[in-house]
């Protein structure tokens, strides 16, 4: 019998699944391999193959202390298939089937939206690889370089745990779609991601911690939701992708909030006071913090739409056939079934803006995003403490939902960050008042060095309050050039 | 609310005609807000019948308006849905009559699309980026070509057995199997994935004609429209007729257009549609009937014809019989299609003949009981004697009236009675009719232009009934109270089997198999109940079906 705690280092792909064990998945798996070992290679981060970089591994699945950390190549990295230990006699947790004992094969009935979640989860993974792949060259610091790389190869392995999940359980479908996801490329005009977000560019720093605070979120949210899914590999899959998960989220938050930092200490010490005194703040060399409202008006909005329209057919199914649950299901005092519920839905009447009690099951894409929300005002809220102790007049703040938005219900009208519906004209001339121009982006891009000085970071950004895995300000994080 | 079938582009809402020389596109982008009633938004370019409206108006000015053109390129305005198909919404919101009047409009569009293909050398290619589901995917089939995006989420499919429990209403099923010849087990398994089929497979399935990548499709999609537009019989050169609005005026209890008029008597469920012959005799030239546009008297009495129909069908669900009359001289009809016999091959003679030919197939497929009645004064002739023929029943007057002077009533046939307007099985009427004696065909035909009286043509088997003065009041009143009583339903089903004696086509395959299969799935509580698929779409909950197999 394998250890579903300890990871099996022994076979080429390390798992906690009894892989060698398992003949048929193992070489599927190790048929998949070198195709993805090429895309890593061919779409992985730019210029740094080689590079030896400090990084961490699971080696095993429980929460405490389940990675260790040491310099690795990352095409050397040893992705790996891991699920959270299995619960004993675990039942569906909601929807038309809870009680029954949970599924640990796929029920024929649900095969296709089983499928269809999971190659949507699996294509979002390498997405983010592919949009980041040249962030290395202008890196603010060997710190942030690791951390990027860190992300990177640990959505590489999200990609193998749904690549597993697809192979084992979906037959050739299952190989199909799983060579699929090697072969759409963010971006690309013949064979994009699925999902809007994922095709556009992440071209700066900041972008990318916007991207792994609020788009990265999302993920987490829609990981939280099939954690509790009733068919139990998904769940267990989820549940352990959410501590590597956590880390992502840590580097927008962190990355963002330093950014900050710095703006405003670069702002007390050259005497500056008003916020929106944009050039002059800019001259100090940092980002100026209504630029930075921009960015996370941009990014927020564009990760909102990766919740699909508020009002879903598709997330009723899923949550009724016991697929895809809320947040915190478990935490939840109602019956987890939702026939009877209804939940307040924001629907556009007569150019205005009301909220519509909507059958609960129908309503559930709004109700993850209204937890997204919530989730995002918090951390929101810990980057205006950050400002607020500096003694800077100023304070971020989330746009409204109907802001910018390219699905669901707004998405065919135009609205301001406060909830006013505009009319074309309006909307053509605030804009850039909202949204980062093209000037404005190409003020970030000039900011963007790569400093590769151990302890060094560039002039924009803060360095961290404490390193990763404890180490010292000076660890060289990456090295670069080994040889 | 009164459904009007009419409209033109400037009032479109949901499609788009951009004309570039010889390819013209149709651009569905559909308004979601644009329903035809409340109750639902038409998301993902999913349509309701204001939607098929707009596009059968399209399709018949791209065949009037536009002889110049001669590849028609169907798209979506959206890359990421091409089209959902019906609207599930509306569907499970609607009256089972209007289900099935939306059905007949909606097919009877898409047999037009193939029309335009096969008869006027317009060539139509669909297109499809993003998902072309359920109806969505049977408009491409109605195409000659589909090109589907290799982007590796853009996919065909049928979905309605697995997601809705009802069957493809657009004749998916037929053109999968008898157009495109897909295998029949294939068939089975495409009809039952809901996501559908992608990129190479289904061109291995022959579902589509080609996947190509999206940084070429634009380039093939016009490569491909200028090969069919080289190889299209179009003149190639201006002007096309203008399809005017038409003249018509509603009243409480009639319609009346210029020379058609349908009056509804609503107490006892009978509908008069009468059609004056023309009034003056054909043109001289086809200029001359280019310079009449619309307004030429063939042109004008169709497209009259065809509203009356569309009306009638959509919204006096209660009229059991139509009752059809004409009046005028049979010899201007007879002149009139003389004249376009002699200009069948000029682009607008042919586009009428078709055109008349669509609309007396329209009227094949309306579901009442459909009477000609054949008085003094009237010109059943030529084409206006196919009515008489599409007719379940004839009556004709022998003799006169007491101090009437019209003149006596006569049936007079040409070559159009004879192949010119084929119905749906393909026949003519009169060899529809004939099927077990053939040689009636060959005595009618040696009767071709004479003046029949009514005893001429009850021997000749055109008519069903010829009565004297003494007889026809009490025979026709009979006639209709006892239709009236009858149940439409069984009436409904009775004729439309009568109807189309003879081979099956896609054509009469597609209308059959809807209403005897559709038309029951639609009665059905595993479709439309509380707990049926219909009613359960959206909520998220299953559908609860009934597992007896009938």
């Amino acid at each position: 019998m394998h250890d579903a705690i300890h990871v099996d280092y022994d076979t080429m792909i390390p798992n906690n699944v009894g892989l060698s064990e398992d003949r048929k998945v193992l070489k599927a798996l190790e048929k998949w391999h070198p195709g993805y070992i090429d895309w890593w290679k061919g779409l992985g981060p730019d210029g740094f193959q080689e590079a030896l970089v400090y990084l961490r591994t699971a080696v095993s699945v429980d929460p405490k202390g389940w990675a260790k950390f040491d310099y690795v190549k990352m095409p050397e990295y040893r992705w790996g298939i891991l699920l959270a230990p299995q619960e004993e006699e675990r039942k569906v947790p909601f929807g038309e089937y809870k009680g029954e004992a949970a599924w640990q094969e796929v029920p024929g009935e649900h095969r296709a939206m089983l499928r269809r979640l999971i190659v949507i989860q699996g294509d979002t993974e390498p997405a983010s690889v592919e949009q980041q792949r040249h962030l290395g060259a202008t890196a603010p610091s060997l710190y942030d370089m690791r951390n990027l790389f860190q992300v990177n190869v640990e959505e590489g392995r999200h990609l193998w745990a749904m690549v597993y999940l697809l192979q084992k359980y979906f037959g050739r479908d299952g190989r199909e779609e799983s060579e699929e996801l090697l072969q759409r490329h963010s971006g690309d005009p013949d064979k994009p991601r699925m999902l809007g977000a994922f095709n556009e560019a992440t071209p700066d720093w900041l972008s990318f911690f916007m991207f792994t605070f609020f788009t990265d979120r999302d993920g987490k949210m829609q990981l939280e939701s099939l954690a509790q899914s009733g068919f139990d590999p998904l769940s267990r899959t989820c549940r352990f992708m959410l501590t590597e998960e956590a880390h992502h989220m840590f580097v927008g938050e962190t990355g963002v909030g330093r950014t900050i930092q710095r703006t405003c200490d670069a702002m007390n010490e050259a005497g500056i006071d008003d916020p929106y005194d944009i050039n002059r703040v800019r001259d100090l060399g940092v980002i100026d913090l209504p630029t930075l409202q921009k960015k996370a008006n941009m990014h927020y909005t564009l990760s909102l739409d990766l919740f699909g329209s508020e009002v879903s057919t598709n997330a009723a199914n899923a949550f009724n056939a016991g697929l895809k649950g809320r947040f915190h299901e478990s935490r939840i005092e109602d019956d987890h079934q939702l026939t009877k519920d209804t939940y307040p839905v924001v629907k556009r009447v007569n150019g205005h803006i009301e909220m519509v009690d909507t059958p609960a099951l129908s309503a559930l894409n709004m109700r993850l995003r209204d937890d997204y929300a919530r989730d995002c005002e918090k951390g929101v809220g810990r980057w205006n403490k950050i400002i607020e102790k500096t003694g800077v007049d100023f304070q971020l703040k989330l746009p409204h939902t109907a802001f910018h938005r390219g699905i669901g219900e707004f998405a065919q009208s135009e609205a301001s960050p406060d909830g006013d519906i505009l009319s074309a004209d309006e909307w053509a001339a605030r804009k850039d008042d909202w949204l980062p121009s093209k000037a404005d982006g190409d003020f970030i891009a000039s900011l963007m060095e790569q400093v590769t000085t151990p302890g060094k970071y560039a002039g924009w950004i803060a360095p961290p309050k404490v390193g990763i895995d404890n180490k010292p300000g000076d660890f060289e994080y990456v090295k670069i050039d080994p040889s | 609310m009164r459904i009007d079938f009419q409209t033109s582009p400037e009032t479109y809402r949901h499609w788009k005609i951009d004309i570039d020389g010889e390819v013209a596109s149709l651009v569905m982008d559909v308004d979601e807000k644009g329903g035809l009633f409340e109750g639902y938004e038409l998301k993902l370019n999913s349509y309701d019948l204001g939607v098929d409206i707009e596009l059968n108006d399209a399709i018949q000015r791209l065949r009037f308006e536009h002889p110049e053109v001669k590849a028609v390129i169907m798209r979506s305005g959206n890359d990421r849905t091409f089209c959902a198909g019906a609207n599930i919404r509306m569907l499970a919101g609607a009256t089972h009559a209007h289900k099935v009047n939306f059905c007949k409009f909606t097919n009877e569009t898409r047999n037009s699309i193939e029309d335009a293909s096969e008869h006027s050398g317009q060539k139509y290619i669909c297109l499809v980026r993003g998902t072309a589901a359920g109806g969505g995917y049977e408009l491409a089939l109605a195409t000659d070509h589909i090109i589907l995006s290799d982007d590796s989420s853009s996919s065909v499919a049928l979905p309605e057995v697995p997601l809705l429990a009802v069957l493809p209403g657009t004749g998916g099923l037929t053109r999968v199997t008898d157009k495109r010849k897909v295998r029949r087990d294939l068939a089975d398994v495409f009809c039952t994935i809901e996501e559908g089929i992608r990129g190479k497979r289904a061109v291995d399935w022959r579902l589509v004609d080609e996947a190509v990548p999206n940084s070429k499709i634009e380039e093939v999609t016009a490569q491909r429209a200028r090969e069919f537009a080289a190889a299209s019989d179009r003149p190639g050169d201006g002007p096309g007729v203008s399809l005017t609005p038409l003249e018509r005026t509603f009243g409480e209890a009639h319609v009346k257009y210029s020379t058609v008029t349908l009056e509804i008597d609503r107490a006892t469920g009978v509908a008069t549609v009468s059609i004056a012959g023309p009034d003056d005799g054909a043109p001289a030239s086809a200029d001359d009937m280019l310079a009449q546009g619309a307004a030429f008297w063939p042109l004008r009495a169709a497209r009259e014809l065809d509203d009356a129909i569309l009306h009638l069908r959509a919204n006096e669900p209660e009229v059991a019989v139509l009752v059809m009359k004409t009046q005028g001289a049979p010899d201007a009809v007879l002149a009139y299609d003389a004249f376009l016999e002699a200009n069948a091959d000029h682009w607008l003679g042919r586009e009428i003949l078709h055109y008349w030919k669509r609309v007396l197939k329209r009227v094949d497929l309306t579901s009442r009981t459909l009477v000609a009645i054949i008085e003094p004064g009237s010109c059943f002739a030529g084409t206006l004697a196919e009515l008489a023929f599409a007719a379940d029943r004839s009556y004709m007057l022998i003799g006169g009236f007491e101090q009437d002077n019209r003149p006596e009533a006569a049936l007079q046939l040409n070559g159009h009675n004879f192949g010119r307007y084929p119905m749906s099985n393909g026949l003519s009427r009169l060899e529809t009719r004939f099927l077990g004696e053939p040689e009636s065909i060959g005595a009618a035909q040696a009767r071709s232009g004479e003046p029949l009286d009514a005893e001429t043509a009850d021997e000749l088997g055109l008519v069903t009934f010829a009565f004297d003065d003494i007889d026809w009041e009490d025979e026709v009143r009979i006639f209709l109270e006892e239709r009236a009583s009858f149940s439409p339903d069984g009436l409904t089903g009775m004729e439309a089997n009568l109807r189309f004696a003879g081979p099956e086509t896609m054509e009469t395959k597609i209308f059959g198999r809807l209403t005897a299969w559709q038309n029951w799935i639609f009665q059905r509580p595993n479709a439309v109940g509380e707990d049926g698929a219909l009613r359960r779409y959206g909520t998220g909950r299953k559908p609860d079906y009934n597992r007896t197999r009938v």
